[in-house]
């Protein structure tokens, strides 16, 4: 239940990312780029303590070694309910607070910034929208077609079984990520960022449906010889009823449990391609693009803080498992791995 | 057996069949000219663009292209490289070697570690030593090879411990064969952990479930009743049986020697398939990815093959008629 505690506190986030984040997507301060993390202090240079965290305003040392001196000078507090630039709460109430923030020109870099001097911690905020949409849009696409696909399949059995599952066969027969690669070739280039997360989704599902696909045939095939199901032909119920009113339902637990593991999938693909330069683009965020930003050696070297948007995929995965197995252990115990 | 092989054979050739299909879909579907690249090479004259548009059948109507290029493929000819100008099989076949012995070295691991482990895990459950390895073990499936890939490389700078990236050093030529194999050896050190560790997470995991089930059956209660002290009851009767679902790992695991590192190949530097199959796509290097696509997509059905066969071999329970 920890699992499903965190992601309750992820998802929230990613709902209110414009308030809480300090910046906006875009924002950036060309002069403050490559800045390291420079987290709020209780104590200043002189020894005293605030009460009220605050941060330094920092100067350019060296731009191209990218050192920046603290200014004891100036300092900004932190203030809670800050001013900032506008912005619309849910897509819908307009408003230019933040949950926290400081006065320009003093600048809070929580996470530190990339290239361009953009907020690292605002670009994971508004980039965890994709990353952990992505998710549930893809679950909530293949779940309907895999369990009419697998349902089919299993209920009639035969030829029909037969040659629906040589089609599932042929797409589980790729190395899925050579396919999405592939695939996302396809994509056209030209397009904006949201066309493209819903074609991302798109070919993430049209690989994703065939496992789900399999495993409800699976449960399917030797549930129709049971005797309710016998029964309910016996009394003349048509085949469509009997599958929609007697055999799904009957795959609910374990439908709810592979769908919940396999979320991460698909959080992990798309991050996995977004990396790689195939995926989400820029100017968009997920965390798989600004993950990328580190990728090469200097960046990685030079600028660490990159690396962080990765912590927040692990524990969005381990999240995952650990509510998908807490809720495969609570339905359906027959399931248990370990 | 032999007609359960022979049998689960001949299925294997209309998903064959399948896959180069939708290969060869994924490909055409995909924008661009695939002779634009040439054309705009100021070296190639015309006639050889005409040249190669002959050649390579592309001025013919779309499924007599698919049928020269399966027919070629059944002879092992997967056509040419546009990019890199040698044949496909050629390309391959260099980068086939390279990920394989990254792949190898990570399965080795993974097997060392995870079953020592997984039986550790499991005959001391829910103790201290089961609890980090099960947190461990969740951590590992929840990492993406990209990113422990990228903080190894990090770690590695900052200690000067290891090679960042890449196969081999920069005087890799000049080194006598031990000395080649161990700059090799010493390159492969970040990413057959990653993979290997990662890959041991999951089978560790798998391990443990699979003997703390057995260890719950009668067979393991009457043999512990006999009076057999708990080692030999342990190895002997329960780790035997609790092995063998792992048998379907292990060819699944085959079936992905291929491309199991695609991603972090391209992390490291690796020079194998995962690397070569994200630069043809990038430049549309139709054959090489076609190739790929297809030797990818046949190890894979090969791989679950064996599994199978494998499985009715070990267990004798099992069969298939």
């Amino acid at each position: 239940m920890i699992g499903g505690a965190i992601l309750l506190a992820l998802y929230t986030l990613a709902l209110f990312a414009d308030v809480v984040a300090p910046y906006s997507l875009d924002f950036a301060d060309r002069a403050h780029f490559y800045h390291p993390p420079l987290l709020p202090r209780f104590v200043d240079a002189e020894g005293r303590l605030h009460l009220r965290p605050f941060v330094y305003e920092t100067v350019t040392d060296n731009p191209g070694l990218r050192t920046y001196r603290i200014n004891p000078a100036r300092l900004f507090p932190v203030k809670l309910l800050a001013q900032g630039e506008s912005h619309h709460i849910l897509w819908v109430v307009p408003t230019t607070i933040h949950v926290f923030g400081v006065d320009p020109p003093g600048r809070i870099f929580l996470m530190g910034t990339d290239q361009f001097g953009r907020d690292v911690f605002s670009r994971i905020l508004h980039g965890s929208r994709v990353s952990l949409v992505i998710g549930l849009l893809v679950v909530s696409i293949i779940l309907p077609i895999g369990m009419v696909y697998g349902g089919v399949a299993g209920y009639y059995g035969g030829r029909i079984d037969n040659t629906m599952m040589r089609i599932v066969e042929v797409i589980l027969g790729f190395p899925a990520f050579y396919l999405l690669l592939t695939l996302s070739a396809i994509l056209p280039t030209r397009v904006g960022c949201t066309t493209r997360f819903y074609l991302i989704v798109v070919i993430i599902s049209f690989i994703g449906w065939t496992g789900l696909s399999r495993l409800i045939r699976g449960i399917v095939l030797p549930m129709k010889e049971q005797e309710f199901i016998l029964a309910a032909r016996a009394i003349g119920v048509g085949d469509l009823r009997i599958l929609v009113r007697h055999i799904l339902p009957n795959t609910t637990s374990l439908v709810v449990v592979v769908a919940t593991l396999s979320v991460p999938g698909s959080i992990l693909g798309e991050s996995g391609l977004s990396f790689l330069g195939f995926g989400v683009r820029e100017p968009c965020a997920s965390w798989g693009n600004l993950l990328s930003a580190g990728a090469n050696l200097p960046n990685l070297i030079n600028a660490p803080w990159l690396l962080l948007p990765g912590l927040f995929i692990i524990i969005t995965v381990v999240a995952y498992n650990f509510l998908g197995d807490g809720l495969r252990d609570a339905l359906d115990p027959r399931l248990r791995v370990g | 057996m032999w007609r359960y092989i022979a049998r689960r054979g001949i299925n294997l050739i209309p998903l064959l069949f399948g896959i180069s299909l939708l290969s060869f879909i994924a490909i055409q579907l995909s924008p661009g000219d695939f002779l634009a690249e040439v054309r705009l090479n100021p070296v190639v004259s015309q006639q050889t663009v005409d040249e190669m548009r002959r050649d390579f059948g592309l001025d013919q109507p779309i499924h007599v292209q698919y049928a020269k290029w399966l027919w070629r493929v059944l002879h092992l000819d997967f056509g040419y490289s546009f990019a890199f100008q040698v044949p496909v099989m050629w390309l391959i076949r260099s980068h086939l070697v390279n990920t394989l012995i990254l792949n190898i070295a990570a399965l080795a691991i993974a097997w060392l570690l995870a079953i020592p482990i997984g039986i550790r895990a499991a005959t001391r459950q829910y103790s201290l030593t089961d609890n980090t390895f099960s947190l461990g073990a969740y951590l590992g499936i929840s990492t993406p090879t990209f990113f422990s890939g990228l903080v190894l490389l990090f770690l590695a700078f900052k200690t000067g411990w290891l090679p960042i990236g890449g196969m081999t050093g920069l005087d890799y030529e000049d080194l006598p064969w031990y000395g080649k194999a161990l700059d090799v050896a010493r390159h492969l050190v970040i990413p057959a952990a990653v993979l290997g560790f990662g890959a041991a997470a999951g089978l560790m995991r798998q391990m443990r479930g699979n003997l703390l089930e057995v260890l719950r059956a009668d067979f393991v209660r009457t043999a512990r009743a006999k009076g057999i002290g708990e080692r030999p009851v342990i190895y002997k009767h329960a780790v035997r049986n609790a092995i063998n679902p792992l048998i379907t790992i292990f060819g699944f695991e085959i079936g992905h020697l291929l491309s199991g590192s695609a991603i972090l190949e391209n992390v490291v530097s690796w020079p194998g398939l995962g690397r070569l199959i994200l630069e043809s796509v990038v430049r549309k290097d139709l054959y090489v990815v076609m190739g790929a696509l297809v030797i990818g997509g046949t190890t894979l059905v090969v791989g679950n093959l064996v599994a199978d066969i494998l499985l009715v071999v070990a267990d004798p329970r099992i069969r298939y008629d």
